[in-house]
């Protein structure tokens, strides 16, 4: 069963934006260094700043892939500018992430919308899409030692929640 | 057992398609020489040869599209394309343009030759011309043909037919078709994209979800229902006094059922539509089609609607091979 629900208390808690912003721009350095394809089939889309708009999340979130910049910005504040917004849910995000949902396909089912620089939003999800993430595996060895005690949390979150945290080797 | 050709817009994908069981996969180049030349999509020489590589480990084809009609006087960045093409170790080019067939047929004896849709070669005249004047071995038949007619063509050529059974549909003639030029200024034929992206908009208004290409409202959906994708062949239009899709409802191929039949009428080859989808779309739909390909062959029933998630409009049609055309 899927239980999203388990997430929304941790987006709920207060927190100060600036150590998940330093968190945030590590893991978008890390991933640029790890995966340099990405930036190169991004091309000039790479300038682009994305905003992801995660409805229930207290945060939205600000890509701009060739800056290696991704930071969070509160709901309650005026957005920042961006060139294109893609909004969903976390599920959904993830899901296309790691490969087990396909991006049009939540698309035309409505669960994904855009707007903005189209181009943008496309040369992202293909480049990502070839890149094959896995968010936790990322987030483990950006954790150093802590990193098989993550592992452990995100199996955990992953079978609670249903949401697709990591890549699966056959989907 | 009819091949099973499937589509990979990335390495990524062409692994998941391999993987998956594809008995072939096509792919182009990142540049304008294919017709789904789309941002962030497409190979490098270097991807392509390592992707050639790892297809013939697993005993799978690499069939390479250069499908674009080159301009004039820019026939080297074509000429060049076939060149690594086959120096990667494809196992076929999938050409469209005359010039480009002559020119493949003289400097490259050794590259098997198919022909693209985007050639909309559509009766036994014209494939027999292409493989008498060029050694043409596969021709790819347009979407526009019912079962009896490719069973009538077969009859009368000697070329493999390979036949569209599942995604996107193209109701038009194609490599003809210039509607995305009129909209955009950019066409499937000449820049390898049809409806390119960055012409395509998406906004609220008025409660609504409108979808524009090249500034033109294509549609306009209620606020938290599907919005298609803006073409103008399957847009919502008003005639007169009625509004609808004049040409096509936005829907998607999906001929498994009808897979017993194609192979009867002589088909050699199934295409799967989706260089522009994810690794997930490549990955289900290989394996759905690879038990239906396998199933046919036992003479077993076909499965159906397994894959309609992954359709556009989440809707599917038989299209033009069980012809109830408006």
């Amino acid at each position: 069963m899927m239980r999203h629900d388990l997430i929304a208390p941790l987006f709920s808690a207060p927190f100060a934006l600036a150590p998940l912003n330093l968190a945030l721009s590590r893991l978008m350095r890390r991933i640029a260094a790890r995966h340099p394809g990405i930036l190169r089939r991004l091309g000039p889309h790479g300038q682009a700043r994305i905003l992801i708009d995660v409805p229930d999340a207290p945060v939205l979130l600000l890509m701009q892939p060739s800056g290696q910049r991704l930071t969070a910005h509160r709901r309650t504040a005026p957005p920042p500018g961006s060139d294109a917004t893609i909004r969903g849910r976390l599920g959904a995000f993830l899901a296309m992430l790691h490969g087990t949902e396909d991006g049009d396909a939540l698309f035309f089912s409505g669960e994904l919308e855009i707007s903005g620089d189209t181009a943008a939003v496309l040369a992202l999800r293909n480049a990502l899409d070839d890149a094959e993430l896995d968010l936790t595996e990322e987030l483990a060895t950006l954790g150093g030692r802590a990193g098989p005690a993550l592992r452990r949390l995100s199996g955990i979150v992953a079978r609670r929640s249903g949401l697709v945290l990591s890549r699966p080797e056959i989907f | 057992m009819m091949e099973l050709v499937c589509p990979a817009g990335t390495p990524a994908a062409l692994r998941a398609a391999v993987d998956a069981g594809a008995h072939a996969v096509y792919c182009g180049f990142a540049d304008e020489t294919n017709a789904r030349n789309f941002p962030g999509l497409n190979f490098s020489r270097e991807e392509m040869a390592e992707g050639i590589a790892y297809a013939h480990a697993r005993g799978a084809k690499v069939l390479v599209a250069i499908n674009t009609f080159p301009r004039a006087g820019d026939q080297p960045i074509w000429h060049r394309a076939v060149a690594d093409a086959e120096r990667c170790g494809a196992d076929a080019v999938i050409l469209a343009d005359l010039g480009l067939l002559a020119h493949a047929a003289e400097r490259h004896p050794g590259l098997r030759l198919h022909l693209s849709v985007q050639a909309a070669a559509a009766n036994p005249d014209a494939i027999n011309l292409y493989a008498e004047a060029f050694g043409v071995k596969r021709v790819v038949l347009p979407r526009v043909l019912t079962v009896e007619e490719i069973t009538a063509i077969n009859r009368e050529i000697d070329v493999e037919t390979e036949v569209f059974v599942f995604g996107g549909l193209c109701v038009m003639a194609e490599g003809r078709c210039s509607l995305s030029s009129y909209a955009t200024g950019l066409s499937p034929n000449m820049n390898g994209v049809c409806s390119p992206a960055s012409h395509v908009a998406y906004a609220e208004q008025s409660g609504a979800q409108e979808a524009r290409l090249g500034g033109f409202l294509i549609h306009r959906t209620p606020k938290g229902a599907p919005v298609p994708y803006p073409t103008l062949c399957k847009g919502c239009f008003t005639s007169g006094e009625q509004t609808g899709h004049i040409f096509e409802d936005p829907v998607s191929l999906d001929a498994t059922r009808l897979i017993p039949a194609l192979q009867k009428a002589g088909v050699r080859a199934l295409k799967i539509e989706g260089r522009q989808r994810s690794r997930a779309y490549v990955g289900q739909v290989v394996r759905a089609f690879c038990a239906a390909v396998e199933a046919a062959d036992k003479g077993q029933p076909m499965p159906e609607g397994l894959l309609a998630k992954l359709t556009e409009g989440q809707a599917a049609t038989t299209g033009a091979y069980a012809k109830t055309w408006r």
